[in-house]
C-alpha cells in the first residue's frame, strides 16, 4: 500500500487511542477531585488533582500559556474542547476523521461512517452541553466511541496491510500512554512511600488502576489489598493485561512480523527485543533499577522504534 | 412528470401514485432520513472561499427524475455517436489536422486555444482514445428530444453522486423499485475499471491502475476516494508518485511499485511541473515524458479539453458529419460564435433574449442570462463582448424541462438537466442514467452545485410501464 496511506491509517488509530486515554485520565481525575482532598504541602504541584493529566500528557506548560491558575473547568475545557491543543479530545477526533477522509478507500465504509459520526457529534458539543450531560457521562461516551471504532475495525476490515498499520498505531500509542501514566505516579509506587499508607494513597492507587481499566483485573488476579509492587507488575509485566507494556509490545511485535519483509526485518527485530526484555524482566529488578528510570528507558526505546517504523514504512525518504 | 395537458406521463404513474398515497409526515421523515444519511456517509463537497475545511452537502431531492426506455435509447445512441466523433476529432487535431485543412473548424479556434497542447502533437495514445470519461450535459426539450448543452472531456465530476443518490432512493423507496424495473447503474466502477484496463500500454497482463487526486482540499475529493475504493485501486497524490527512466512508480510500504494507467482528476497544467506549470505542487516531474514514451496511460488524455471548449461547441454537429458521415442524433443549441462579425451583430441586437457564455469559463460564474439580467449587467456584458468577442458565444434561452421538487413540504416545478457519463475504451459504453441536477431557486436555469443547485436520482425504466 501507499506509504502515505499507511501513515494516515497509523495515525487514525493513534489519535482514537489517544482520545480514549485522555478521557480515561480525565475521568479518574474528575472523580478523584470530588473526594475530600487537601493539598498537604505547598510546592507539590503534582498533588493538585488537575495537574496529573496535564503532567502525564506533557501539556502543563501549554496549559499555563493559556491560563494563570489551575482549575477544573479550565483544565477540562483545555483537554476536551480546545482546538488549539493538539492533544485535546476534540483535536484527536478531528485529526482521526481528517486522516480517515484521506484514506477512505483503504478502510471500510462502516469505519469511516463511525469516525465521521463521532466527529459530527464531537463538533456539536460545547462546555455547557458536557456539564449538562455530566462530565463522566461525556467521557464514557468518548471511551465507548473508541471501543466502537476498534470493534468496527475488528469486525469489518480485511486482514490486510491497512489493518495491520491500524493495529500497530493502536498499540504503539497505548504502550506510550501506559508508560506515561505509570511514570507520573511512580512516586506513589516506590517502596519508601508505600508504607505511608492512608486513604489518600489508596485512592491514588485505585485511580491509577481505574485509568487503565485495571482495577477489577487487579482484584481478580491478586484477591488482596492494593500493593504498589503488584501494581507495577500488573501494568508493566503481565501478558494477560491488555494495556500492560508487555501486552502492547507483544501486539506490536506480532504485527510487525506480518508487515516486515526481508528489507525491513530489522524493525521487527527491534520490537522483538523490547518485548523479550519485558517478558524476562522481574518486578524486583525494575524497582531496584528505579521505576522512573526504567519507564524513561522504555519510552526512549518505543520512540526509537516509532522512528524506525516511520522511516521504513510510513515516510520513506 | 406531467405532459403539456396536465396529465401524468405514463412512466411517472407509479411514483405519482406513491406520492398521492403517502402521508406528508412520512415523506418529511424520508427527507430527514436522507439528509442524516448523507451527512453520516460524508458525501460532502468543499466550498471554495468559505474558509478551510468548509464542507456542505449538495442538496438531494427525493423525487426521482424518470426517463422512459425509448427516450433513453435515442439519447444513448446520440451520446455514443458524439463521444466517438469527439475522440476522432482529438486524434485528428493532434495528428493530420484534416478537419482544419478542410476548413470545417476554424484553425485558430483549435491552435490558438490555451487548452490545445502543442506538446501532444504526434503523440500516440492507446486505441486513439483521448476522452475516456466524458460527461455530456443534456436537457430535454418539450419535443421529448434531448439537446446537448456542453461537453466535459477533461475531468468531469459528479458520478459518485449519481451512485450515492441511487443507493439512497433504494433505501428510501424499496417498494417503488419492487413495483417497476429501474435499470441498475451500480456497475459503473467496474465499467470504468474495464475501460482503464483496455487503454493500458499494450503487452501487459495485469495493468496497475491508480486514481490521482489533487488532495483532500479538492471539492471533488470525496468522489476521487469513492471511485478508487469502488475499483479497488490506490488513490494517489503527486507526492506518492516518482518517475525513473520514463517509468512511473508509487511509493509503497514495500518499496516502489509500477503504475500503468492513471485515472487522473488533476488538470493538464498541474500534472508535471517539468513540462507544464513549474509552480505546480500537485504534479510529478517526468510524468509527461513517461506518458509520451507510452509507458503510462493518462485518462483523460492531456489536451482533450480543447474539444469541450465552448468555442468548439458550435462546430460539433459538423465534426460528427465530417468523421462519421452521419447526421447528429442529438440536437445542439443553435449557437452564435461571437468571433464572427455577423453572429456578433445578431447577438448584440437581442442580448436580452440570449444566454452569453465565456468560452473558457466553467462553473457558471462567467455567464449572462439575458432575460433575467439587469440593465447594468447587460451593458457590462455588451462592453466585455466588444472588447474581446472571441471569448464569447451566445445561445437562445432554452425551455429547460422541469421536474417536481420539494421546497419545504411543497412540491414545486424546478428546472433540471442531465449529465450522463460516457466511457470510451475498447468501445463506448454508458450506464443507463446519469446525474440529474436541479436548479433549486425558482425560475433559475443554473444547476451547478457551486451556484445553489441540487441533485436527483435518475431512473431509466427497463420497459414501457403499462398505463
Amino acid at each position: 500500500m501507499l506509504s502515505r496511506h499507511a501513515n494516515e491509517l497509523f495515525w487514525i488509530a493513534r489519535h482514537v487511542e489517544r482520545a480514549e486515554n485522555t478521557a480515561r485520565l480525565l475521568d479518574v481525575t474528575y472523580r478523584t477531585s470530588l473526594l475530600p482532598y487537601e493539598v498537604g504541602q505547598t510546592g507539590h504541584a503534582w498533588a493538585h488533582p488537575w495537574s496529573v493529566p496535564l503532567i502525564t500528557l506533557g501539556l502543563a506548560s501549554a496549559y499555563y500559556e493559556r491560563y494563570d491558575t489551575l482549575a477544573a473547568e479550565q483544565a477540562l475545557r483545555f483537554m476536551i474542547l480546545d482546538p488549539a491543543n493538539p492533544s485535546s479530545i476534540y483535536s484527536c477526533l478531528d485529526a482521526a476523521r481528517e486522516s480517515a477522509r484521506t484514506v477512505r478507500g483503504a478502510i471500510t465504509s462502516e469505519m469511516y461512517e463511525d469516525l465521521n459520526a463521532t466527529w459530527i457529534a464531537m463538533r456539536g458539543f460545547c462546555y455547557a452541553d458536557i456539564q449538562a450531560r455530566g462530565v463522566s457521562d461525556f467521557l464514557d461516551w468518548v471511551k465507548m466511541r473508541s471501543h466502537l471504532f476498534r470493534g468496527v475495525t475488528f469486525g469489518t476490515m480485511l486482514r490486510d496491510e491497512a489493518y495491520h498499520f491500524i493495529r500497530l498505531g493502536t498499540h504503539m500509542e497505548r504502550a506510550d500512554n501506559t508508560a506515561r501514566i505509570v511514570d507520573t505516579k511512580y512516586h506513589i509506587l516506590l517502596p519508601s512511600v508505600a508504607d505511608v499508607g492512608g486513604a489518600v494513597d489508596y485512592y491514588q492507587w485505585a485511580s491509577l488502576l481505574q485509568s487503565l481499566s485495571a482495577f477489577e483485573s487487579y482484584r481478580k488476579i491478586y484477591s488482596d489489598v492494593i500493593a504498589p509492587r503488584r501494581i507495577a507488575e500488573l501494568l508493566i509485566l503481565r501478558d494477560d493485561m491488555p494495556r500492560s507494556l508487555r501486552s502492547c509490545m507483544w501486539f506490536i511485535h506480532e504485527t510487525l512480523a506480518k508487515l516486515c519483509d526481508d528489507q525491513s526485518r530489522d524493525v521487527e527485530r527491534m520490537a522483538g527485543e523490547i518485548h523479550a526484555r519485558l517478558a524476562y524482566a522481574r518486578t524486583d529488578e525494575i524497582i531496584a533499577f528505579g521505576l522512573h528510570e526504567y519507564l524513561t528507558a522504555f519510552l526512549e526505546h518505543i520512540a526509537g522504534l516509532g522512528a524506525e517504523v516511520s522511516r521504513v514504512f510510513l515516510v520513506p525518504g | 412528470m406531467r405532459a403539456a395537458d396536465g396529465t401524468i406521463r405514463p412512466h411517472y404513474a407509479r411514483f405519482a401514485e406513491w406520492l398521492e398515497s403517502t402521508a406528508p409526515e412520512r415523506i418529511a421523515q424520508k427527507r430527514e432520513a436522507a439528509e442524516r444519511l448523507f451527512h453520516r456517509v460524508g458525501i460532502t463537497f468543499a466550498v471554495y472561499g468559505e474558509g478551510m475545511g468548509t464542507e456542505r452537502l449538495i442538496p438531494f431531492d427525493l423525487v426521482p427524475r424518470i426517463i422512459p426506455a425509448h427516450e433513453w435509447q435515442a439519447l444513448e445512441a446520440g451520446l455514443a455517436q458524439r463521444v466517438h466523433a469527439l475522440n476522432l476529432f482529438l486524434h485528428d487535431i493532434y495528428h493530420e489536422q484534416a478537419i482544419l485543412r478542410a476548413g470545417i473548424v476554424p484553425a485558430e479556434h483549435v491552435l490558438g486555444n490555451t487548452r490545445f497542447r502543442p506538446e501532444m502533437v504526434g503523440v500516440e495514445v492507446p486505441r486513439g482514445v483521448y476522452a475516456h470519461v466524458a460527461g455530456i450535459d443534456v436537457v430535454r426539450l418539450p419535443t421529448g428530444q434531448y439537446c446537448v448543452l456542453e461537453d466535459n472531456l477533461r475531468v468531469p465530476s459528479g458520478v459518485s453522486y449519481m451512485l450515492e443518490n441511487r443507493k439512497m432512493t433504494m433505501r428510501l423507496f424499496p417498494e417503488l423499485f419492487a413495483a417497476q424495473s429501474v435499470r441498475p447503474i451500480q456497475h459503473y466502477p467496474d465499467a470504468l475499471l474495464d475501460t482503464l484496463h483496455a487503454v493500458a500500454p499494450p503487452g501487459l497482463d495485469r495493468p496497475t491502475v491508480a486514481v490521482m487526486t489533487p488532495g483532500t482540499f479538492n471539492s471533488a475529493y470525496f468522489e476521487h476516494a469513492f471511485l478508487a475504493q469502488q475499483m479497488g485501486v490506490e488513490l494517489v497524490e503527486g507526492q506518492d508518485l516518482v518517475v525513473q527512466d520514463d517509468t512511473v512508480y508509487m511509493r509503497t510500504t514495500r518499496g516502489p511499485q509500477r503504475v500503468h494507467v492513471i485515472y487522473r482528476r488533476v488538470d493538464d497544467e498541474y500534472l508535471d511541473p517539468s513540462a507544464f506549470r513549474a509552480d505546480s505542487m500537485l504534479g510529478v516531474p517526468g510524468l509527461f515524458g513517461a506518458y509520451r514514451a507510452g509507458r503510462v496511460t493518462l485518462a483523460n488524455a492531456i489536451g482533450a479539453g480543447v474539444a469541450d471548449d465552448k468555442s468548439i461547441y458550435p462546430y460539433v454537429p459538423d465534426i460528427i458529419r465530417f468523421y462519421l458521415a452521419e447526421e447528429p442524433r442529438l440536437e445542439s443549441v443553435p449557437t452564435l460564435d461571437l468571433a464572427r462579425a455577423d453572429d456578433r451583430a445578431e447577438a448584440l441586437a437581442r442580448l436580452d433574449e440570449l444566454v452569453v457564455k465565456e468560452v473558457h469559463g466553467s462553473g457558471g460564474y462567467g455567464m449572462l442570462v439575458g432575460p433575467t439580467a439587469s440593465r447594468a449587467e447587460l451593458d457590462d456584458f455588451r462592453a466585455r463582448i466588444l472588447a474581446a468577442p472571441e471569448h464569447y458565444i451566445a445561445q437562445p434561452t432554452l425551455a429547460l424541462s422541469t421536474s417536481p421538487t420539494f421546497d419545504g413540504d411543497r412540491l414545486v416545478a424546478r428546472h433540471i438537466d442531465l449529465r450522463p457519463y460516457v466511457l470510451a475504451g475498447r468501445d463506448i459504453t454508458l450506464v443507463p442514467g446519469g446525474l440529474t441536477r436541479v436548479a433549486l431557486r425558482e425560475g433559475s436555469l443554473v444547476v451547478n452545485s457551486s451556484q445553489g443547485g441540487g441533485t436527483k436520482d435518475t431512473w431509466v425504466l427497463a420497459a414501457e410501464t403499462p398505463c
